[in-house]
């Protein structure tokens, strides 16, 4: 700036600010700017005390970065979380995989009669809010003579099933082997573990619902408002993969129950399932049900031309020999 | 540097002078802006449940908003062809407010991405952790960002140049020129990708998307800067050349022109062969199942993207009228097109065969006209300060800032109360 300029802006300055009605203009117009900004963010106020991380939620690190004493006290955070919305102490463990494994799930739809009790299994098992209510599990009504699912029925509604003149499709994740949602994550919030499953960490999603819109299988759900579960039906055995609490404005999905499934058990659809027709276990092991059934039947999966390599397989009994047709045989036999 | 800060004040006082009809034309965008702020508090405290968004329809206003704007922002990029390639020197100033529209859509583009985050409060995770090169998402951000930062390098380096009466140095600026050329092919290729990449939406999963789109983007983004044209020509001291016009809108009857036969491709590909891949076309176009959402709006942006077309190739636009009407028709249409048109019937029906429809409700909507008041507002006052700038009132060898606006039709009813107030105070 040179010298002879300096003075004479700065008298204009001052010209304008020793205005009396200029001063008071300019002085209310700037109250009043401020008043409407305070007012348009006053629904703020509102805002949850969960809504605002806390310095240590903030700075908790991915779920492959943190070491040992960090993944304790992020589990002993949601215990204290748990413990201050709902008054249940909850076991909260970050249970891992193991090695040798890689699961698979089948599923028989000449068995399944489309009860969905497989559905709420899962709401209930994986601490899905109630309200509105997430399922991980759709259960579509198929007419006879087509595996095109747009053809199929999401909201049927009988008072008794099955229906004979269709058949019935539970669709979940497909924990495929070449998953798009973990492809498109910008934050790597999504991703798949050694033993097949595809996993989120609750706590690094940034809820873009970018996976929502890859995923060919409509297997992801988004948490559109603060999740809502009674204190009665919360299930106290928690992991932090799986079915902990989540938050507003985050994804989740179908884990294969890895809290269970990584520690010898079944998962919850399969456990409630009347008929027999989920089928899950280590592929990598020979003798498992899964791989005789791979091995054996006549196993499809869904979509096979998005090239995302399914880990969920479905298949028919063989009733009938096989010159009599395949799947288009089963319609004709009414 | 001090000289620098001098000149941002200028800036910031000049931006709040102006005639009455600048006045009036800042504050209602600013009560706009607000209504979207508390519109978005709202959303921050419900969550997302606030738009009319949901499992089956991800995606919507949002990112139909964000999808159109990045097409806007290549407003620019189609002057600076005419300038710096055919050495078009009448039209050098407008690649300025080219560039400067870039900006302001950018930065809408990234409130638009914003809005629609479910946790901002974990926008840090982006730097901790970034998916790249694998999400496209990722090569979005980097390319948008990059493009904010060239356009703002380049019109702020040009216009402070011009406020200190120097000769811009080629070396600072047209290297960026050449890069922000090939930038803003990026930033729509990107884009398009971003949708293109999902096998599992067959309605996105097609070669022709990203083409179309950077025809569309050709076309919506000079139309726009027609528009401003015409406001600069009518409202202010600032006289457009008529080759500007005349450049700009064979750039747009161009762009449309390849945009309507890429239109006609994609519906021949959809329809001809009848795939069940062509579901959501289907949806779109026709309607499906019984549900016919979109159907009116689709044909109301064919409708207007043909009629503005046949009046831009016809000799009547040379008059500013018709050529004015023509723009605004072809940006809603593109508008509609490129939103309601692109992103929303890609999730109808959902993969799983479901058909939900999809509504922006009233917050989300407020929200999303929040965003464009402020994109509006900060383009205002760009033009604010590169008028004066451009034609001389504004310089560091200007003492009073009223120079600035002396001459200026839009700031005379403001200049007579200063003097008043001088008055007075002496």
């Amino acid at each position: 700036m040179t010298e002879d300029t300096k003075p004479e802006f700065a008298e204009v300055t001052h010209e304008r600010s020793f205005s009396r009605r200029g001063f008071l203009r300019n002085g209310l117009s700037v109250v009043g700017a401020m008043t409407a900004c305070v007012g348009a963010l006053s629904p703020l106020r509102e805002l949850d005390g969960d809504d605002i991380p806390s310095v240590e939620k903030f700075l908790q690190r991915h779920y492959k970065e943190m070491n040992g004493t960090e993944m304790a006290s992020a589990l002993e955070r949601i215990r204290r979380e748990v413990k201050k919305r709902w008054d249940i102490d909850p076991v909260v463990r970050d249970v891992r995989a193991k090695d040798g494994v890689e699961f698979v799930y089948a599923l028989n739809l000449s068995r399944c009669i489309g009860c969905r009790k497989c559905v709420h299994a899962c709401v209930e098992e994986n601490n899905q809010s109630r309200s509105p209510e997430i399922q991980y599990i759709r259960v579509l009504e198929m007419p006879r003579g087509t595996t095109d699912i747009e053809k199929g029925n999401h909201h049927y509604d009988r008072p008794t099933v099955p229906d004979d003149d269709h058949f019935y499709m539970p669709i979940q994740c497909h924990q495929c082997a070449d998953a798009p949602c973990v492809k498109v994550c910008p934050v790597e919030a999504t991703w798949t573990e050694k033993d097949g499953i595809t996993v989120i960490d609750y706590d690094w999603c940034i809820g873009c619902r970018y996976c929502e819109a890859a995923c060919p299988y409509w297997a992801r759900r988004f948490n559109y408002t603060k999740p809502e579960i009674p204190a009665a039906d919360i299930n106290p055995e928690m992991s932090y993969l799986s079915n902990r609490p989540r938050e507003k404005g985050v994804m989740e999905k179908c884990t294969f129950c890895l809290h269970r499934t990584r520690e010898g058990k079944m998962p919850a659809c399969l456990e409630v399932c009347p008929t027999g027709a989920r089928k899950f276990g280590n592929v990598l092991d020979p003798d498992s049900e899964v791989s005789q059934i791979l091995k054996n039947k006549r196993v499809f999966v869904l979509k096979e031309e998005v090239g995302t390599l399914p880990r969920f397989f479905y298949y028919f009994d063989e009733r009938y020999p096989r010159t009599e047709g395949g799947l288009d045989g089963e319609g004709e036999t009414k | 540097m001090k000289e620098y800060l001098r000149f941002l004040k200028r800036c910031f006082r000049l931006s709040f002078i102006g005639d009455r009809r600048y006045i009036a034309w800042m504050t209602f965008l600013s009560i706009v802006a607000l209504l979207g702020l508390n519109a978005y508090a709202k959303q921050l405290v419900f969550g997302l449940a606030t738009t009319g968004l949901t499992d089956q329809v991800s995606w919507g206003l949002y990112i139909a908003n964000f999808t159109f704007l990045v097409g806007m922002a290549a407003a620019a990029v189609m002057l600076v062809i005419p300038v710096y390639i055919y050495r078009n020197k009448e039209l050098h100033d407008l690649v300025i407010f080219g560039e400067l529209l870039a900006v302001a859509s950018i930065i809408m583009c990234l409130m638009f991405v914003v809005v629609d985050m479910g946790r901002v409060d974990r926008m840090h995770h982006m730097l901790l952790r970034f998916n790249f090169p694998i999400s496209m998402l990722t090569w979005d951000v980097i390319v948008l960002n990059v493009y904010l930062v060239l356009n703002l390098h380049i019109c702020g380096y040009l216009i402070y140049c011009a406020y200190m009466h120097r000769t811009p140095s080629k070396m600072f600026y047209i290297p960026f020129v050449f890069m922000a050329i090939l930038w803003a092919v990026s930033i729509h290729t990107v884009t398009a990708f971003l949708y293109v990449g999902l096998g599992g939406r067959p309605f996105w999963n097609s070669a022709i998307i990203a083409p179309r789109f950077l025809a569309s983007a050709f076309a919506a983004g000079p139309a726009f800067l027609i528009l401003t044209m015409v406001a600069l020509d009518r409202f202010t001291a600032y006289i457009v050349p008529e080759k500007a016009f005349l450049t700009l809108r064979n750039i747009v009857t161009v762009a449309m022109t390849i945009n309507m036969f890429l239109l006609g491709c994609e519906v021949f590909t959809e329809f001809y062969t009848d795939s069940a891949h062509s579901a959501s076309a289907r949806y779109l176009f026709l309607g499906l199942n019984g549900y016919h959402g979109l159907v009116p709006w689709i044909w109301s942006a064919i409708a207007m993207n043909a009629v503005a077309l046949t009046i831009l190739y016809l000799p009547m636009t040379r008059r500013r009228g018709f050529m004015s009407v023509a723009c605004v028709l072809l940006i809603v249409g593109i508008w509609i097109e490129k939103g309601m048109g692109l992103i929303v019937p890609a999730f109808i029906p959902t993969p799983l065969g479901e058909m939900v429809e999809y509504s922006p409700t009233l917050n989300e909507t407020l929200v999303s006209l929040g965003i464009w008041a402020f994109g509006l507002l900060v383009y205002t006052i760009f033009i604010r300060i590169t008028v004066p700038v451009l034609s001389g009132r504004l310089a560091v060898d200007r003492l009073y800032l009223r120079d600035a606006v002396a001459d200026l039709p839009w700031s005379a009813a403001r200049l007579s109360e200063t003097k008043e107030n001088e008055g007075s105070a002496s």
